[in-house]
């Protein structure tokens, strides 16, 4: 008990200062990678290649004033980018970052909590998440904050029906929601225990739950809630100094949480092709696991930037009629087409 | 009384611990460490530069109140649908056949809505 | 161990129950709200009704309380135009809410004979849950769903009725 204790504390401190950085260090890839795409140079200031761009920055934001309007509800105001960060770094908490690892006999597995109903806990702490945002934006007591927040959670609630839907016809042919459980059905190798990744089986869905994804963070295309050609800044519009810093921090790490989430559920997880006829010792399946595990994740996250500076912002009406009147019926066709297919052919 | 299941909350547990402490400490943190150079200007609302008028206390379009609605009424109708996409392999043709019968009803909802225009957002 | 949490958290649930009622402003009060369902759900997990706990955030904290703040934000809450409750209305209220406490206890103590038949295993997993609502329960599963329908038609026939442009 007290080794399994141990275990479980270096993980959660390990995944939580993991998370941390990589946000951390997203701002500076999306800084490096808009200029790539914008055929520029970027940050190259602080450090070499300025990789300690992110240090200064958060440094930068700790010293910044704090400045709390005289109009604004003020526990109000400082709870909005808490309850944000939280629910961020709390959604990390159920994925599988790697296989087994056995050290001296015994096993330990590389997820820091493993529950039967893994990915209705991650759509818990998503639905949390709208609070953040609206209880921030209405607190600041200032219109465009309130715009802002009244868009951003009804653009949350809305793509939250269609990313809730676009699970179910994964979740009917894995028979699980149990996130360890999908990433193990996935584990590849020739011969009897040939699999595919879930892209394979549910590509419509995968299409649907990144879109989901896209518009829960709050990412371009669907980044109205903070359009800054018209709301100035949306619901962070009166925030400074790591308030700001929180919100801004809170998308980085919901980025990083729903890449993870995208690779666990479509695309292998911690599973690499062939992993089984290397004849690799199990530790070692494991090690080279987790960082195909984080390969995947950086990627998505760099897909995530890709798109922000390629497709422009939607409008409004766009956004809401893309959520209800064609993600959601898509949605139900997948479950059907996926189910009915399943029945006539397996 | 004993419940196994809850050894598997503790890491959660351990990692709101970690969450509210990080929150808290780097809060106070910014509280402590930045200038305090108040004035009266400062602390109003922005509105682009010009004097603001009135708060933000205003009524707003009660479609986003009509979203929210829904919204709760379809979140219900996709957690009905998770216990059946678990046990599908089992129910088998009959389990579609039920699903069928709750989504079509779903969708004749849907399709009202969308009929009446509720959701339309171009006017 | 488990006696200890349920202890804790239902004091945390009546405490932020009452809060709800005390706090003067509403969105407080939707605040404390979402924090009594988070420790209700608690309680599920100390049950083991895990998926209960998890739906129970969901649809309850995540989704009605969301209606809850857009409906408080829809008021007006400037502290001038604040509603001033007359004594005969808090009277009323008072003796409604204790008829419905007098309803949920005398509810309540009729359920004692059936906690105890039940003691199926595992009946808090999705999977149980799901065998049991689509073979025994199948009928009112279904009959939810026209539930569901009619309060669709009621939200949107709501939604429509006013129509006024002066709204951002």
């Amino acid at each position: 008990m007290i080794t399994f204790l141990t275990f479980k504390i270096i993980l959660v401190a390990l995944v939580f200062v993991i998370t941390l950085l990589v946000a951390a260090y997203s701002t500076y890839a999306e800084r490096k990678v808009a200029a790539f795409l914008q055929d520029r140079i970027g940050p190259n200031r602080a450090g070499p290649f300025g990789i300690l761009q992110p240090l200064a920055d958060g440094l930068k934001f700790i010293m910044k004033e704090e400045i709390i309007p005289v109009v604004s509800n003020k526990f109000l105001f400082i709870l909005g980018p808490c309850i944000a960060m939280m629910t961020a770094l709390m959604a990390g908490v159920l994925i599988p970052w790697g296989g087994t690892l056995t050290i001296g006999g015994e096993t330990y597995a590389l997820q820091i909590a493993e529950l039967d109903n893994g990915i209705l806990y991650v759509f818990a702490v998503v639905s949390i998440g709208v609070y953040g945002i609206m209880i921030g934006g209405w607190a600041s007591n200032n219109k465009f904050s309130l715009l802002g927040a009244i868009r951003a959670s009804a653009q949350m609630i809305s793509y939250e029906i269609a990313m809730g839907l676009s699970i179910i016809a994964l979740v009917a042919i894995t028979g699980t929601l149990s996130l360890s459980e999908i990433s193990a059905q996935q584990a590849g190798g020739t011969g009897g225990d040939w699999n595919f990744w879930n892209v394979v089986y549910h590509p419509l869905g995968c299409l649907i739950f990144i879109i989901c994804a896209f518009a829960e963070c709050n990412r371009t295309p669907f980044d109205l809630p903070e359009c800054e050609t018209e709301l100035v800044g949306g619901y962070h519009t009166e925030y400074s100094s790591m308030k700001l810093g929180f919100y801004l921090f809170a998308e980085y790490i919901n980025m990083f949480i729903s890449s993870a989430v995208i690779s666990t559920l479509y695309f292998g997880g911690y599973n690499f092709p062939f992993m089984n006829d290397l004849g690799l010792d199990q530790n070692m399946i494991t090690i080279i696991g987790t960082v195909v595990m984080f390969a995947k994740v950086a990627f998505f996250i760099f897909f995530f930037m890709w798109i922000r500076w390629t497709i422009p912002r939607f409008r409004y009406d766009q956004l809401m009629n893309l959520g209800w009147k064609i993600l959601i019926p898509l949605a139900v066709a997948n479950v059907f087409i996926t189910v009915a297919s399943y029945l006539i052919f397996k | 009384m004993e419940n196994p299941n809850l050894a598997e909350y503790l890491p959660i547990a351990l990692m709101f611990i970690f969450a509210l402490g990080f929150v808290v400490t780097t809060m106070i943190a910014t509280h402590v460490l930045g200038p305090k150079r108040k004035s009266k200007i400062k602390l109003d609302t922005f509105e682009c530069g010009i004097e603001s008028k009135g708060n933000a206390r205003i009524p707003f379009n009660i479609k986003y109140f009509l979203v929210a609605i829904l919204f709760v009424l379809f979140d219900v109708e996709v957690i009905f649908m998770y216990p059946w996409a678990v046990n599908f392999k089992s129910l088998h043709w009959e389990g579609f056949i039920q699903m069928t019968v709750f989504i079509s009803l779903l969708l004749v909802g849907f399709f009202y809505i969308l009929k009446k225009g509720a959701l339309k957002w171009e006017e | 161990m488990t006696l200890n949490l349920f202890y804790f958290l239902s004091f945390l649930a009546v405490l932020s129950a009452l809060m709800v009622v005390f706090s003067k402003n509403p969105v407080y009060s939707v605040l404390y709200l979402i924090i009594t369902f988070f420790t209700i759900a608690g309680h599920y997990i100390l049950l083991d009704a895990q998926f209960l706990a998890v739906v129970h955030v969901i649809v309850y904290a995540g989704a009605i309380m969301v209606l809850f703040l857009y409906v408080i934000m829809l008021l007006n809450l400037n502290r001038e135009s604040e509603p001033h409750k007359s004594n005969i209305l808090k009277f009323a209220a008072v003796i409604c809410a204790g008829l419905l406490l007098v309803v949920l206890v005398g509810s309540l103590k009729g359920t004692e004979a059936i906690v105890q038949q039940s003691g199926k295993a595992g009946i808090g997993y999705v999977k149980t849950l799901g065998e049991v609502m689509f073979k025994e329960f199948l009928l009112p599963f279904e009959i939810t769903s026209i539930l569901l329908l009619a309060a669709m038609v009621g939200a949107v026939m709501l939604g429509k009725s006013e129509k006024t442009n002066d709204t951002i």
